[in-house]
């Protein structure tokens, strides 16, 4: 034993709290990572292409597949009456979302059957020789329709406290209407893609473009109707999911297991740009009707809030989309007097599904826009109006609608701050004056706070695990359960392990997440991704920390605190050994160098219906200023600049969460600003493609963005390290965006009657709003 | 007649002899060539993770475009050098400066866009070693990236630009590209097709008598998609992009003459001063990879009721010069388009040219693109003014729409309502009932009817305000810039 090279080294590269770069970055800036469709194909591949609905409802009354199934190249044709176990990939198990749908076709885009050919050019031209006759049914395509049809998927779920109706009543002033967004298409740049490949004994293995490799292993199992041991799901890495890879994907995965269990051929299905967009779902819309009473402040007496969530043909998440849209319904504002009702609506179109926030930012931009109303009523800056509502510890108004007290609000110190910081006030002096003396184009400026809660309401969500091995030259391996889409789990969780075993981030390797490796996983979503499997990671750490002292305290008879792991290397007594070396010395001395970790949160007590108790963990805080500037003559605007302050607790990796910040603000403006699905008067979806669906560009992006963590953050809840989650909160700072146009708007507006823009704000939107309240 | 393309992938010479005249570059690629970095994420180029930059001969210097692989025709890569996110690395395996300025940035997340964005970035980086912001983001609108909000893209992307030196392979590839130019008529069998790529305009004229039933192909902005999307089986392609003398433009003392082949990036810089209203609607035309294949020749001969050059053409008084088989007219561009879809061009005719007159005294040019989005979208509604302004009355009026109708449109009855008059805001006003009456929009995906007529109509307004003398401020867009 010597005292290494190392030992001057001081510090681990790689460990929490340092800007480590993207585990796979070097491979994405030069081709060489590997997406499932660049994974090299089996000789006897077979290439499947859909065939969907053209009807948003019709009973099919005969189908004549006998030209396409002799079709040049084409193998088989699978449907339903191919799947050997059930043909539903229902997340409820409802079975109301059938994989092949040949008899009954209930959205416009359904996937009736596949074709499989020895090309995908192949298995694509088959489709027009199907001949299929269809009785079309009435469709149920909006949510008037629906509401006007009494359509649920489930009965309605409401929350109360107090007698809302009548403080509302009471009150000096009251305001109802209807505050509303749209869906919004994830649009990961990789479309949805599966590949099945046939195993001895009919097990199967599928390396899908998944969220949720356990849910595709689930589903799977039961459209074959094989137990879960016989059915493996391997993923390296997503080219984006943003929720759209949370349940789709077990519907892509289960098509081509059946395929290729009646083929016994590997089978791929790659779904085209806009067959994607119209086979797969979206974020939920909400027409909201609300009403509100409030004082000569505009402070919030009693509210009522309708969240009529419109959920698709089939329920899918929908109750916990909408039900979450309730439990954020308050953003950061205390309502003394309350009525929250969540309503799924059930139409003709594409089953919504989860979509980064999950109904948490549907539920705070309904808070918002009645904000912005009552302000506008008032005529009073709407920041004002937020302050009045406030949560407040200090005055009895600091229980959410689910009866809890808020144990982390730090809104007092944040606001302020960045009031500072934007020049808030002195910007509002500036745009005045330049509106006053604009004529065509109108600023706006607006200070939007947020509240966000992290944690999945069912406790059994809130699990993590993962798989450590520790080879003899020192040298790790990790799986854990979470997905690598584009947030930089890895690279956090890598960054865990490094910190825990006191060794370089570059000798750990993260694989691909696989069934095999860490069994019952759960849904790389919710935020919780680092939460979880970090936590469940550096426990298999710690693990393999206690057996290394053990064995060096037993060797070396010393006691356990004479072993100290130190950066790439240990202090045993007074005697250093590197990292690598006892590694080696441990396999020798036989001691298990691999070891499972576990996690799981502590259990909360929330129940999803009656809503009540509290599904978080903790919240995440932080506010956006944002200034816009409006062609009022066209609608035409540019986001000017924008400052965000947020709140990461203490951030274990500045460089990947200021990537999601920036990046989940960005996907945020697009859904409240360009981003617009239209579907025809026939329930088929018309923006299908980017050429006709538009998420922002690099222009799009504020010219001036100024983003800054909060240097102060910490956690009350025992997270790894005291972080705190960054994927989805950042998605709602962009309501400044909208507000901010509500606000330049508000200078052409007849404030008598002009509330707020609801989302998206398009051009049009912004144009049509002006004309029919310009002032008179 | 030349029966083999020859293109340099990389550094390897590639002889292709047998293919689909419609086989993309990107099934190319990612199939026989096994180079998986270059994506597809939309197979319409409209969301760049395809983008590779190809390498041309322009004048005898190597120019490098960045185009998008999905939607461009392999055969059309003849004489070209064509690189992909696999060649930049340099041979000790170290990162161009544009990958590793990515990595340090944290440019990337999911990284499936990347591969495009950094094609996109190493062709501006060649050109352009102090990128502003705007000419950063202008470059890469063609790049749909979903995860980073952009900002570390941008700031890499400057950050690489002036440390790019590609002097050390340029002169020998341009050399070598010098050895496979086409010099006569490409035609190509296959099974599938025939592919031709005349040389001049005679010989275009010609291979279209002999096979009038073949596609004209020019840029494949349009036409790619008809393969891509609608799977569409053209079997006999014939090819514009190499036809030298449709590949000229030139000046007269009042006119500029653009060949029916010359893509909107190749479009002469004196024309785009001449009109910067024009210069800025071209700029939003697709993308720089869109522009680098799309021609305004193919924006015209396609007949799209929202393509946006032909409103502003027409407003401008442009002519369109036709050949059939040798034989050439000529026409009023706003003559050409007769109904949805139909054009005044027989079977066998092809766009020869565009006449565009230069400005003349006393007239002034504004053009205005409606769209959801700024970059890269299709408009709503386009609209151009030229207006002929004496002592401040309206002389005479070219007022132009695209989007408003089956196809692009004069707004005769607006423009008599206000030739003659004094022009101010209260003639514009009174003019706006015209504007009902020369269009009847309809409601699809990209705006409903009364946006387009009340849209329209505003941009009268606007026209209006920008060339009678307010001091006003009328535009988004300079406006941000300015500030």
């Amino acid at each position: 034993m010597n005292t290494p090279k190392t030992a001057k080294m001081d510090s681990i590269k790689g460990g929490i709290r340092t800007r480590l770069a993207h585990e796979s970055a070097q491979k994405h800036v030069s081709g060489a990572a590997v997406y499932t469709d660049d994974i090299r194909e089996p000789a006897d591949l077979l290439h499947l292409y859909p065939y969907t609905s053209p009807h948003a409802h019709a009973r099919i009354l005969s189908m004549d597949l006998s030209a396409v199934e002799t079709a040049p190249g084409v193998v088989a044709v699978i449907g339903a009456a191919d799947v050997p176990g059930t043909n539903d990939y229902s997340v409820t198990a409802l079975a109301d979302d059938r994989v092949f749908s040949d008899q009954l076709v209930e959205y416009a885009g359904q996937v009736m059957f596949v074709i499989a050919a020895e090309s995908r050019a192949q298995a694509r031209d088959a489709l027009a020789l199907a001949k299929i006759e269809y009785e079309v049914l009435p469709a149920i395509l909006t949510i008037e329709e629906a509401r006007a049809a009494d359509a649920r998927h489930d009965a309605p779920n409401t929350v109360k406290r107090g007698d809302a109706k009548a403080a509302i009543a009471g009150s000096k002033h009251q305001l109802s209407g209807v505050v509303s967004n749209g869906g919004q298409e994830h649009f990961y740049l990789e479309g949805q893609i599966s590949i099945a490949h046939p195993r001895e004994d009919g097990d199967i293995l599928l390396q899908v473009s998944s969220q949720d490799p356990t849910a595709v292993q689930d589903v799977v199992s039961r459209v074959l109707g094989r137990p879960s041991n016989t059915v493996s799901v391997e993923v390296r890495r997503l080219g984006g999911g943003f929720g759209g890879k949370e349940t789709v994907p077990t519907f892509i995965a289960a098509i081509t297991a059946v395929a290729t269990h009646k083929t016994g051929r590997p089978t791929k299905l790659r779904l085209d740009r806009d067959d994607d967009m119209i086979i797969t779902g979206k974020r939920h819309a909400f027409y909201n009707d609300f009403s509100v009473g409030f004082d000569d402040d505009g402070r919030i007496k009693g509210i009522e809030i309708d969240f009529n969530g419109q959920c698709g043909n089939s329920l899918d998440q929908s109750m916990y989309v909408v039900n979450r849209a309730v439990t954020h319904a308050d953003n950061c504002y205390f309502y003394e007097n309350l009525r929250l009702t969540a309503h799924y609506w059930k139409t003709n179109t594409v089953s919504a599904v989860a979509f980064r926030g999950f109904g948490s930012p549907q539920g705070m931009i309904a808070a918002e826009l009645i904000i912005e109303r009552i302000a506008r009523y008032l005529d009073k800056d709407p920041l004002d109006v937020r302050k009045v509502n406030f949560y407040d510890t200090s005055k009895g108004r600091n229980t959410t609608q689910l009866g809890n007290e808020i144990q982390d609000n730090i809104l007092d110190r944040l606001i302020p701050e960045i009031e500072a910081s934007s020049d808030h006030a002195t910007r509002r002096a500036e745009i005045d004056a330049f509106n006053a003396s604009s004529r065509y184009l109108k600023k706006g400026l607006s200070l939007t706070p947020i509240k966000y809660g992290i944690g999945f309401g069912s406790n059994f969500l809130n699990q993590g695990g993962a798989l450590l091995h520790v080879y003899a030259d020192g040298s790790v391996h990790l799986n854990h359960g979470g997905i690598e889409m584009g947030q930089g789990l890895h690279t956090k969780v890598a960054q865990v392990v490094a910190e825990t075993l006191q060794i370089d981030v570059d000798r750990i390797r993260v694989s691909a997440t696989t069934t095999e490796k860490v069994p019952n996983t759960i849904a790389t979503a919710a935020s919780s991704g680092t939460d979880v499997n970090a936590a469940a990671a550096r426990d298999a750490a710690q693990k393999i920390v206690t057996r290394l002292t053990d064995f060096l305290a037993d060797k070396h008879a010393l006691p356990k605190d004479q072993i100290v792991f130190l950066p790439n290397r240990v202090r045993v007594g007074n005697e250093e050994i590197s990292f690598n070396e006892l590694a080696e010395q441990a396999f020798f001395g036989r001691v298990s160098l691999s070891a499972t970790g576990f996690y799981k949160s502590p259990e909360n007590n929330f129940i999803g219906s009656p809503l009540q108790g509290n599904p978080f963990r903790y919240f995440v805080y932080g506010a956006a200023v944002a200034e816009v500037l409006v062609d009022t003559l066209t609608g035409e605007n540019k986001v000017l600049r924008v400052d965000i302050l947020h709140d990461v607790g203490k951030s274990l990796n500045e460089a990947v969460d200021y990537g999601q910040l920036e990046g989940g603000f960005v996907q945020g403006m697009g859904w409240l600003t360009t981003e617009e699905l239209v579907w025809d008067e026939k329930g088929v979806l018309r923006t299908h493609a980017p050429s006709t669906y538009k998420i922002p560009t690099a222009s799009d992006r504020p010219d001036d963005l100024r983003m800054k963590f909060i240097d102060w953050g910490t956690n009350v809840d025992d997270s790894v390290f005291r972080s705190k989650a960054i994927g989805e909160p950042p998605l709602c700072l962009a309501m400044a965006v909208l507000n901010a146009l509500s606000d330049a708007v508000s200078y052409v507006a007849d404030p008598a009657t002009f509330g707020a823009l609801n989302a998206p704000a398009t051009a049009e939107n912004i144009l049509m709003t002006i004309e029919q309240h310009r002032r008179p | 007649m030349q029966t083999s393309i020859h293109f340099i992938l990389g550094d390897q010479l590639q002889t292709i002899s047998h293919c689909s005249p419609t086989a993309t570059v990107l099934d190319y690629l990612r199939g026989q060539t096994s180079r998986k970095g270059t994506k597809e994420g939309c197979a319409e180029g409209d969301c760049g993770a395809c983008t590779v930059a190809v390498g041309r001969l322009e004048n005898g210097k190597l120019v490098y475009k960045a185009v998008n692989a999905c939607i461009q025709f392999l055969p059309t890569l003849d004489g070209c050098h064509v690189l992909t996110v696999e060649d930049l690395q340099n041979t000790d395996g170290s990162l161009h400066p544009v990958q590793q300025e990515m990595v340090t940035r944290d440019g990337s997340q999911c990284g499936f866009c990347t591969p495009g964005f950094i094609m996109s970035m190493f062709v501006l980086a060649d050109e352009n070693k102090d990128p502003s912001t705007s000419e950063v983001e202008d470059a890469l609108a063609g790049n749909l990236c979903r995860c980073t909000g952009y900002g570390p893209i941008v700031e890499a992307t400057k950050a690489a630009a002036g440390q790019v030196d590609h002097a050390h392979w340029r002169d020998e590839i341009a050399e070598r590209l010098k050895n496979i130019q086409p010099r006569e008529m490409v035609s190509l069998a296959h099974d599938a097709g025939l592919y031709l790529a005349p040389v001049t305009s005679a010989e275009l004229a010609q291979a279209l008598a002999d096979h009038p039933d073949a596609t004209i192909l020019a840029g494949g902005t349009d036409v790619g998609l008809w393969v891509t999307k609608m799977n569409r089986k053209l079997h006999k392609i014939i090819y514009t992009g190499n036809v030298s003398d449709m590949l000229d433009c030139r000046e007269t003392e009042t006119d500029f003459h653009i060949g029916g082949a010359v893509r909107y990036s190749d479009l002469p810089q004196d024309l785009l001063d001449a009109y910067p209203d024009f210069a800025e609607v071209l700029r939003r035309i697709g993308s720089r990879q869109v522009r680098n294949l799309g021609t305004v020749g193919g924006n015209i001969a396609n007949g799209s009721p929202i393509g946006d050059t032909p409103p502003l053409l027409i407003a401008m008084d442009a002519q369109v010069v036709l050949n059939k088989g040798g034989v050439l007219r000529d026409m009023p561009l706003e003559a050409f388009f007769i109904d949805y879809g139909k054009q005044d061009l027989q079977e066998g005719e092809f766009v020869e040219a565009i006449i565009i007159p230069k400005p003349r005294p006393d007239w002034q040019f504004r053009a205005y693109k409606i769209s959801k989005r700024f970059d890269q979208d299709i408009s709503a509604v386009c609209a151009a003014f030229n207006l002929r302004l004496v002592d401040g009355v309206v002389q005479k009026a070219r007022i132009a729409f695209g989007g408003m109708a089956a196809t692009p449109k004069r707004a005769a009855l607006t423009e008599a309502a206000i030739t003659g008059k004094p022009w101010n805001e209260d003639t514009a006003t009174i003019a706006l009932p015209a504007l009902q009456e020369d269009f009847q929009p309809i409601t699809d995906m990209r705006a409903s009817a009364s946006y387009r007529m009340g849209v329209a109509q505003n941009l009268l307004l606007k026209a209006c305000a920008e060339t009678s003398g307010s001091k006003s401020q009328t535009r988004v867009l300079s406006l941000s810039e300015a500030t």
